[in-house]
């Protein structure tokens, strides 16, 4: 009944905590059986914004709705729709696989004649079936949190909200998850939602809402995001550059880009121009590369920084802080 | 293919509404309570330090404080006074107690280690966590009481006959109710706290007083006015009197005493000596005698009746503040 509408739909939503703006109006919808991605550095208002939409913050304006329930007035019916990956742990070590899915199981109220058969199907999913009775604690971290994407798939929600499902974990591992979380949305067909600082994971998703500073600054698929930063980059390095450059320009009608110790330059088809480039340069190449545009080169655009110098930055750490710890602290 | 078919009627059983499910609002909330009490409950048990040192410690109080104290009124002219079986009923009280009040840590500890989260976005309502915090906090204090009262079979205490089984079993009661107050104070101080540091300081803080205005360690008799105010005052005093009230009926704790204060005071009636008593500022010999014509040390002070009712009403204060300062926790 519920299947027509957006799985979530934000308006103008907006949190502060005393002095701080966490996150600064945003709205923006999610269509059903989509992979929705929040990208933006440490601080930017992706927990936050997650923690509203979960009903675990009270906004402090705007307002929300998912998967049809509005998550002022209907916070149980959100509750029963959806699922949740936190970004740090959220197990108990001190239980087993199957007494965490247990428990989990009691609290949303999944009938125990499917409990079982439920159980095994998500364990099966990550690959942890064979270490269901061991307990929490001695799993490595890549295997708490596949336990804890099975347990947020558990009773089958409208909309999983994944909140740095990879984070602090080794790439073989992320990458890892990420095959679940890919072949999820092929079986489950869930919506899903999810945050990461890490530009190359968001590719991974239909589309991406940049985040910064509390606010949206592009929301598209990752392949328009990529097509605003405009063409690819190519780096040559030849005999005689100063030659080549001339040459370049003149011959080829390309902008050398400045400021970079390098002949690079901008064209619309890199993989096009090279071919050409070898052949009828006058100079000889010792090398070339062509550079494709990431989400790195996107944020870089929009913002004139790169994603990860926020990191260092003071004022990131502050909200990093107050982002880990306002939702029980006070 | 099977499985399929069987994922799609499962999904479409978990996706209906609440009604559908046949669980009403109350029947959630119960099972609630009982999967966070069977957490509480396995994780104590798991817990084997735990276990052995909540039991070792009521022990070590009896013989060490029990034992010395026994000794001291001896000789300070106590005679055969039976401190320890005096003491026994308050050191049962303060062992379910402590082990109450300080097993609500285990919020901040889900606090800090998440797991507080996956039960807070449930569907589960804050009430029923709290409940479950507090009947399971109960059931572990009532445990380590339970094993307490083992000894009061012993011959050191009020021997193995049926007068001593029909006194654990009233006693159980009055436990009960003491436990559940307590952990009740507990989840309160722990619902909106973020320290392990802290909790204990604010417990000691708050318990030490009542505890030891409650009579637990020593007689409330002959004490200076305030401090008899304020044992009037404290809710334990009530709890420890009728513990003590049920353990030593028909126990002769204190014959020894009566005489040899009674002795005391015939002493004390030479006028010579009694002259060199006043100067000194000893008490008057009159007073000591109508002092020994009551009990020499209490059994019971007040009327059971008053005592329960105390009891149920100071719990029901703390149940009542544990679920509102759980409920506002965000």
């Amino acid at each position: 009944m519920k299947a027509d509408g957006y799985a979530v739909e934000v308006d103008g939503l907006v949190k502060r905590f005393g002095e701080l703006t966490a996150v600064a109006g945003v709205s923006f919808k999610v269509d059903r059986g989509e992979v929705f991605g929040f990208l933006g550095p440490n601080g930017a208002g992706k927990t936050t914004t997650i923690n509203m939409l979960c009903t675990l913050l009270t906004p402090t304006e705007g307002s929300a709705k998912v998967n049809g329930y509005d998550i002022r007035t209907q916070k149980n019916e959100v509750r029963e729709s959806i699922g949740l990956v936190f970004q740090d742990p959220s197990l108990d070590d001190r239980l087993t696989a199957n007494e965490n899915l247990d428990f989990h199981a009691v609290i949303y109220a999944i009938p125990a004649s499917e409990r079982e058969a439920r159980k095994k199907e998500v364990l099966e999913m990550v690959d942890l079936l064979d270490r269901a009775d061991d307990l929490v604690i001695t799993y490595s971290g890549g295997m708490k949190r596949r336990l804890e994407i099975a347990r947020g798939l558990l009773h089958s929600p409208k909309v999983l909200f994944l909140d740095e499902p990879t984070i602090g974990l080794d790439p073989q591992t992320r990458s890892h998850i990420w095959d679940y979380i890919d072949g999820l949305k092929k079986r489950e067909g869930n919506t899903i939602f999810l945050t990461t600082h890490y530009m190359e994971e968001a590719e991974h998703c239909d589309r991406i809402a940049i985040i910064d500073h509390g606010k949206i600054i592009a929301l598209d698929t990752p392949e328009n995001l990529k097509n605003m930063v405009g063409g690819d980059v190519i780096r040559v390095k030849t005999e005689d550059d100063a030659k080549a450059e001339v040459e370049l320009k003149e011959r080829f009608g390309v902008n050398i880009l400045e400021d970079r110790d390098c002949v690079c330059f901008k064209v619309e088809r890199g993989e096009e121009f090279i071919p050409r480039v070898i052949r009828e340069l006058g100079v000889r190449i010792q090398a070339i590369s062509l550079h494709r545009p990431t989400l790195d080169d996107v944020f870089l655009k929009l913002t004139g920084r790169e994603i990860r110098e926020e990191e260092a930055d003071s004022l990131g750490d502050l909200r990093t802080f107050a982002r880990a710890r306002p939702p029980f602290a006070r | 293919m099977a499985s399929d078919i069987k994922e799609k009627g499962l999904k479409e059983k978990m996706t209906a509404g609440p009604d559908k499910r046949g669980r009403s609002g109350l029947q959630r909330a119960m099972r609630g309570v009982y999967i966070i009490w069977l957490r509480e409950f396995k994780r104590f048990w798991r817990d084997r330090p735990r276990r052995i040192g909540g039991f070792a410690q009521p022990i070590i109080y009896l013989a060490l404080l029990g034992v010395g104290m026994q000794s001291a009124f001896k000789v300070f002219g106590g005679g055969d006074v039976s401190y320890v079986k005096f003491m026994f009923p308050g050191i049962l009280g303060m062992t379910v107690l402590f082990t109450a009040v300080f097993s609500s840590i285990s919020i901040i500890w889900d606090r800090e280690f998440g797991f507080l989260k996956e039960v807070l976005v449930s569907p589960v309502p804050r009430s029923s966590v709290a409940l479950g915090k507090i009947i399971g906090g109960s059931t572990t204090a009532m445990l380590q009481g339970m094993i307490f009262l083992v000894l009061a079979f012993t011959p050191w205490f009020y021997g193995f006959s049926l007068s001593t089984l029909w006194k654990v079993l009233a006693v159980i009661p009055i436990l009960v109710l003491l436990a559940l107050s307590l952990t009740s104070m507990g989840v309160a101080v722990a619902a909106r706290m973020t320290s392990f540091e802290g909790f204990p300081i604010v417990m000691n803080f708050l318990l030490m007083p009542l505890f030891f205005l409650s009579g637990a360690f020593f007689p409330l008799q002959g004490l200076p006015g305030w401090m008899t105010v304020l044992t009037k005052i404290d809710p334990l005093t009530y709890g420890v009197d009728a513990l003590r009230g049920i353990m030593l009926r028909g126990v002769d704790i204190g014959a020894g005493m009566q005489s040899s204060v009674a002795q005391f005071a015939v002493w004390f009636k030479d006028p010579q000596i009694y002259q060199i008593g006043m100067g000194k500022g000893y008490p008057d010999p009159a007073a000591l005698v109508s002092a020994t014509q009551r009990a020499a040390l209490p059994t019971q002070t007040y009327p059971m009746w008053l005592n329960v009712s105390v009891m149920l009403g100071f719990g029901a204060v703390l149940f009542a503040l544990a679920l509102w300062q759980f409920n506002r926790a965000e």
